[in-house]
C-alpha cells in the first residue's frame, strides 16, 4: 500500500512541465489531484518513474467565459465549478454533475483536467460535457490542438493524449435559449461509482417543439456515448412521456454494458434506459420553466 | 531516490524534514511529525479516516505526497483541543454526548470533514449532514449518532455568534 519510488518535479511554468513530460527516458506521469492516480500508486498499479507535479502552475486554474464559451482550466477542483455562479447559471448540467463526483474530500483535491485525462467510463464530467459538445486543448512542445471530446475518448481509461501531451483547457459551447438539462445517475451509496447514468439536454421552441436534443450515456461504454438516433426522433415535435420512452428505447437498443460484481449488463442496459426517459423529461419542464437547473 | 527538503506547518508548528518524494502525507503526520491523531485506513481514499485539511480544506492525506504540502498549512484532529487549551471542540462535545463514536478509529476524519462546514453554516438538515460525511466509513456507530453529533454541533455553534453578530463566541 506504499507507492513505488519515484522521481518528482514540480514545474514553474506550463512549458517547464511539457520539457518534462518530453523526456525520452523517463516514463513521466502528470500529478494533478491525484485522486485516481495515487490509488493506482499505493497499489503499485501504476509506477511512473517520474511524476511532474504541474499543482504549482496557477494559470491553469480558472473558469470564464469568452465570448459565448465556457473555458475551464485543467487544474480547476471540482469544489471551485461546483461553486461557480457563472457554472450554475448557463451550463446547470456540469453544475449538476459535479455535485455527484466522489465526495466532498475528494471534490476538494480532484481537478477536473484529472478527471478527463483518467477518463473512467463511470465518471461524471467526460458524460456531461459529451452532451455538451465539449472541446478539450492539450499542449506539447511542438504546439496545442483541440480536441473534440469524441476524438479525445478512445477506450476504459484511454485518451488521445500522447505522452509528451497536457491537458491545458476545457472549452463547452453555450446552450441555445430555452434548453433545459438533466444529470441524473444511480449509484448504491452516496458518492460510490454509478451503476449507470445519463446526461441530456433539451431545448424547445416557443411553441414547446423539441429543437435540439443531447443524451450522452455514463456507464454504458467503455468511453462516454452519445445516442444520436434517439436524439434525431425528438426533434420537431413536443417532447412527451411516450416520446420520452421511446427515444430511452432507442437510446439503450444496441448497447451492450459490462457485466460484473456490481451488476449485469442487462441490469446496466435497464437502468440507464430509465434513468434516460426520466431525464428527458425532467428537462423538458426546466426548458418550460426557462428555470436553468 | 534524492530526498527532498520540505517545509510544512502541521497544527501551528513548522515541521522541516527531507523526505522521499513518495512519502504520503499521512506518513508523514504520524512517523515524522509524530502526530498519531490522523488514522490510516485503507489508504486508497476510501474510508476518510485519514482526513485532514490543508490551507482549510479537509481532504485525504493519504492521497496527498508530503512534498506536495511543502509551504502549506495542515490542521490535524489535535488541533480541535490544543486551540481550546485542552478543552474539547464543541464537535468533539456532540459526538461524546451523542455516542457518535464506538471504537473511535474513523473519529479523527469525521471530526476534520465536518469542523470547517460547521463555520460557514447555521443548521444543516440531515441530507445536507450526510452528504457531507459521505466520504468517511464508520463500521460501528450505523452513523444515527455521528448524524445527531453533527446536527447538534451546528445548533449550538450557531446560537452564540447568531445572538451576538460578530462577538466572542
Amino acid at each position: 500500500m506504499k507507492p513505488a519510488p519515484f522521481r518528482y518535479e514540480k514545474p514553474r511554468s506550463v512549458e517547464q512541465a511539457l520539457a518534462l513530460l518530453a523526456a525520452e527516458d523517463e516514463e513521466p506521469k502528470v500529478l494533478a489531484g491525484g485522486q485516481s492516480l495515487v490509488p493506482l500508486m499505493n497499489f503499485r498499479l501504476a509506477r511512473p518513474s517520474l511524476l511532474v507535479d504541474i499543482n504549482g502552475l496557477a494559470e491553469l486554474s480558472y473558469i470564464r467565459r469568452e465570448g459565448s464559451r465556457l473555458r475551464i482550466g485543467a487544474l480547476t477542483r471540482h469544489a471551485v465549478l461546483e461553486e461557480s455562479p457563472l457554472v450554475e447559471r448557463h451550463w446547470p448540467l456540469l453544475t449538476e454533475a459535479v455535485r455527484l463526483v466522489g465526495h466532498p474530500q475528494i471534490r476538494n483535491a480532484g481537478t477536473i483536467g484529472g478527471s478527463l485525462a483518467h477518463a473512467d467510463p463511470t465518471a461524471e464530467l467526460p458524460v456531461a460535457l459529451a452532451a455538451l459538445d465539449a472541446g478539450f486543448v492539450v499542449r506539447s512542445r511542438s504546439g496545442a490542438r483541440e480536441l473534440h471530446w469524441s476524438e479525445f475518448f478512445v477506450g476504459q481509461l484511454q485518451t488521445s493524449l500522447q505522452p509528451d501531451e497536457l491537458l491545458v483547457e476545457t472549452v463547452v459551447p453555450a446552450l441555445p435559449a430555452g434548453t433545459g438539462c438533466r444529470f441524473d445517475e444511480f449509484t448504491r451509496r452516496h458518492g460510490d461509482f454509478a451503476l449507470g447514468g445519463c446526461a441530456v439536454t433539451v431545448s424547445l421552441d416557443p411553441d414547446g417543439a423539441c429543437t435540439r436534443a443531447a443524451i450522452a450515456l455514463l456507464g454504458a461504454a467503455p468511453t462516454p456515448i452519445r445516442a444520436a438516433r434517439a436524439e434525431a426522433e425528438l426533434v420537431g415535435r413536443p417532447v412527451t412521456a411516450e416520446s420520452a420512452a421511446r427515444s430511452a428505447a432507442r437510446a439503450v437498443q444496441d448497447l451492450d454494458p459490462t457485466s460484473d460484481l456490481h451488476a449485469s449488463g442487462e441490469y446496466r442496459r435497464d437502468l440507464i434506459e430509465s434513468l434516460v426517459a426520466r431525464s428527458l423529461l425532467t428537462a423538458r419542464g426546466r426548458a418550460r420553466e426557462g428555470v436553468p437547473a | 531516490m534524492t530526498r527532498i527538503r520540505i517545509t510544512v506547518t502541521i497544527n501551528g508548528a513548522v515541521v522541516e524534514r527531507a523526505v522521499d518524494p513518495r512519502m504520503l502525507l499521512s506518513d508523514f503526520i504520524r512517523h515524522e511529525a509524530r502526530l498519531t491523531g490522523t488514522h490510516v485506513g485503507c489508504e486508497h481514499g476510501v474510508c476518510g479516516s485519514c482526513t485532514v485539511q490543508v490551507d482549510g480544506s479537509p481532504v485525504r492525506s493519504c492521497l496527498l505526497f508530503a512534498v506536495q504540502v511543502d509551504g502549506r498549512e495542515v490542521r490535524t484532529v489535535e488541533a480541535l483541543a490544543a486551540e481550546r487549551d485542552g478543552a474539547l471542540h464543541p464537535l468533539q462535545e456532540a459526538f461524546h454526548a451523542e455516542q457518535g463514536l464506538q471504537c473511535g478509529f474513523c473519529t479523527p476524519g469525521f471530526l476534520m470533514s465536518v469542523e470547517p462546514v460547521l463555520d460557514r453554516v447555521e443548521e444543516m438538515d440531515d441530507a445536507q449532514i450526510r452528504a457531507l460525511i459521505s466520504g468517511n466509513l464508520c463500521r460501528c456507530t450505523g452513523y444515527e449518532g455521528i448524524v445527531c453529533a453533527v446536527r447538534e454541533a451546528a445548533r449550538k455553534m450557531a446560537s452564540p455568534s447568531r445572538s451576538r453578530p460578530g462577538g466572542a463566541s
